[in-house]
């Protein structure tokens, strides 16, 4: 570890974008110094800290895209700008890639927040990148607006119902487009069954795949252990969270099960 | 090169290097590759008789100088270590398991001592010291010659298993407490659990850090209390003993054991040195013993007078 501190910092919220119903941006001035596909632990004052992923960084300011899932983001979307929480971190790998390189970018749901920051640092590194959104209906898109607002970044939209896009799973758009293109990567953020289809399309079209793991997590540092994972016993939050396909598709509880705060085995 | 081997209790570890109940541990695979990377054994995460709730977030963090924790001994109970956890590190064993086991009445320490001891562990490790639990349950019985000893013989009276209890430092007479658990029984002692509790506060936020404002103190500020705590407790007992607190080194690890540990427990090391400092700490130990000709560690252990 670089920086041993592993305190948390008070941020103030600087500006809250609302994404939809269930799902702010809250933004910080804060030089996080972090890179695609890393994450901090985010505390909200006599509540609870949980895990978030950085949906966008550019050195001066950082967002944290977050959906209201359980007790802990209920209370967060009670914040107000200028209220104040902990941050700790950045933590974990990044996803990587070069110069130039073709990218496909695969977001399910609020996978779309780490997928939007891998897409603005492509763009200033001059790579081409298909990105490809999913959720079971219009609603529930996030970003869309955003991602269309950046330059070399082509759309591409799925919907369950329909409503939206092509009707299907955004798994689908992601074989067609390695059919008829020369990509250098996928990158995935989503649920776990549909990271899993990722991958598998992928490892079809030889393409390297490198994916955000999602595990109950603590510590953030590889020392709790809550987010250790069957069979390495190695850390999501220390290995990954994003890692590769080749790495993953060994596990045996990716895309199976999850462990909760005592460590017990939930199936999905 | 020096033979790191060492027996205790009559379990052989090829090396003194365990890992330290609390960290990592959740799971079989996880405790599997804390001895890929090179501990002599482990320990797992504090086992209870029924499911146990840890405190929210935020549990941990660290410094430079020192690492606070109040997870809280979160376990989803021993139906898990009987169903998953000790089957699944059982099979092709790679290292000695030491069972940690806590319970908050006495009456439970002895149910379940009897049921961990039929999942067959190594040695079974009694914690009576955990710091940061004091809401829920009072002072740790570690902190009274009295207590300590009833919990060592309701233990004892359950298995035939060798049976340490882990000591807290955060008495004045340890040395008295290791006796009093000698007499029930106690075949040796894992020294010390996290000093205090302490209390870290955010200056910014004006509340303390930790959800249960206050936690544990473990890391490099608190070796020259184990190394003590270790010496007095030697000196009190001769019994084996898991020296444990602030060891981040080979020559850490070479000065507790010349205070009479026998084992050198490691936690917050991982924070420091990540999972691969087992091995890198095994690595140096060895090169100090090479360069001091120490060929077997029995010529160091407890030979600080």
């Amino acid at each position: 570890m670089k920086n041993l501190d592993t305190k948390p910092v008070a941020l103030s919220i600087k500006k809250i974008i609302k994404e939809n119903d269930a799902t702010n941006t809250y933004v910080f001035e804060y030089k996080l110094e972090s890179r695609p596909g890393q994450f901090v632990m985010m505390w909200i004052p006599g509540v609870d800290e949980k895990p978030f992923s950085i949906s966008y960084d550019n050195g001066e300011e950082f967002w944290l895209t977050v959906c209201k899932v359980g007790p802990a983001t209920e209370e967060l979307f009670k914040l107000k700008v200028g209220d104040k929480v902990g941050i700790r971190g950045p933590f974990g790998k990044n996803y990587e890639f070069k110069k130039g390189e073709h990218l496909a970018l695969v977001a399910g749901g609020y996978g779309v927040g780490p997928m939007f920051f891998v897409a603005n640092e492509a763009m200033r590194q001059g790579c081409k990148v298909e990105f490809i959104i999913g959720a079971r209906t219009k609603n529930l898109l996030l970003f869309t607006h955003k991602i269309l607002g950046l330059k070399d970044v082509n759309l591409h939209v799925s919907t369950d119902d329909g409503s939206m896009g092509v009707k299907g799973y955004n798994t689908q758009i992601l074989e067609e487009i390695l059919a008829k293109n020369k990509i250098k990567h996928v990158f995935a953020c989503g649920p776990e069954r549909m990271e899993k289809r990722v991958g598998e399309i992928s490892e079809k079209y030889k393409v390297d795949c490198q994916m955000a793991v999602e595990k109950y997590m603590k510590c953030g540092f590889g020392v709790c252990g809550q987010c250790a994972v069957d069979d390495t016993g190695e850390c999501v939050c220390k290995k990954g969270t994003v890692m590769n396909w080749s790495y993953l598709k060994k596990l045996s509880e990716f895309g199976m099960y999850h462990r909760d705060a005592q460590g017990k085995k939930h199936y999905f | 090169m020096a033979n790191l081997e060492v027996n205790f209790c009559g379990v052989k570890f090829k090396n003194p290097t365990v890992l330290a109940s609390g960290v990592l541990g959740v799971t079989a695979a996880s405790l599997r590759n804390v001895v890929k990377n090179g501990a002599g054994g482990v320990t797992t995460k504090s086992i209870w008789l029924e499911e146990h709730k840890g405190h929210k977030n935020p549990v941990m963090f660290g410094t430079e100088h020192y690492f606070m924790n109040a997870v809280g001994l979160s376990d989803a109970g021993f139906e898990k270590a009987e169903k998953e956890t000790f089957p699944d590190y059982m099979k092709n064993k790679p290292a000695p398991i030491i069972a940690n086991i806590v319970a908050y009445k006495l009456a439970d320490f002895g149910i379940l001592a009897e049921k961990i001891d039929k999942l067959n562990p190594d040695i079974i490790e009694v914690n009576i010291s955990c710091p940061n639990v004091e809401d829920e349950f009072g002072k740790p019985f570690a902190c009274s010659v009295v207590d300590a000893s009833k919990v060592t013989k309701a233990v004892r009276a359950m298995t035939k298993k060798p049976v340490i209890i882990k000591l807290s430092p955060n008495v004045l007479n340890i040395g008295e407490i290791a006796k009093g658990c000698a007499n029930e029984g106690a075949n040796g002692f894992t020294a010390i659990n996290t000093v205090g509790p302490g209390m870290a506060i955010d200056i910014d936020l004006r509340m303390p850090i930790l959800t249960n404002r206050v936690g544990g103190v473990s890391g490099p500020a608190i070796k020259p209390i184990a190394v003590k705590c270790v010496y007095d407790v030697y000196k009190a007992t001769h019994l084996p003993i898991i020296g444990t607190g602030g060891i981040l080194t080979g020559l850490d690890a070479i000065e507790i054991m010349m205070a009479g540990a026998r084992l050198v427990g490691m936690g917050t090391m991982v924070y420091y040195r990540e999972v691969s400092g087992f091995g890198k700490v095994v690595e140096e130990m060895a090169d100090w013993c090479d360069k001091n000709g120490v060929k077997n560690l029995e010529e160091i252990i407890g030979c600080v007078k």
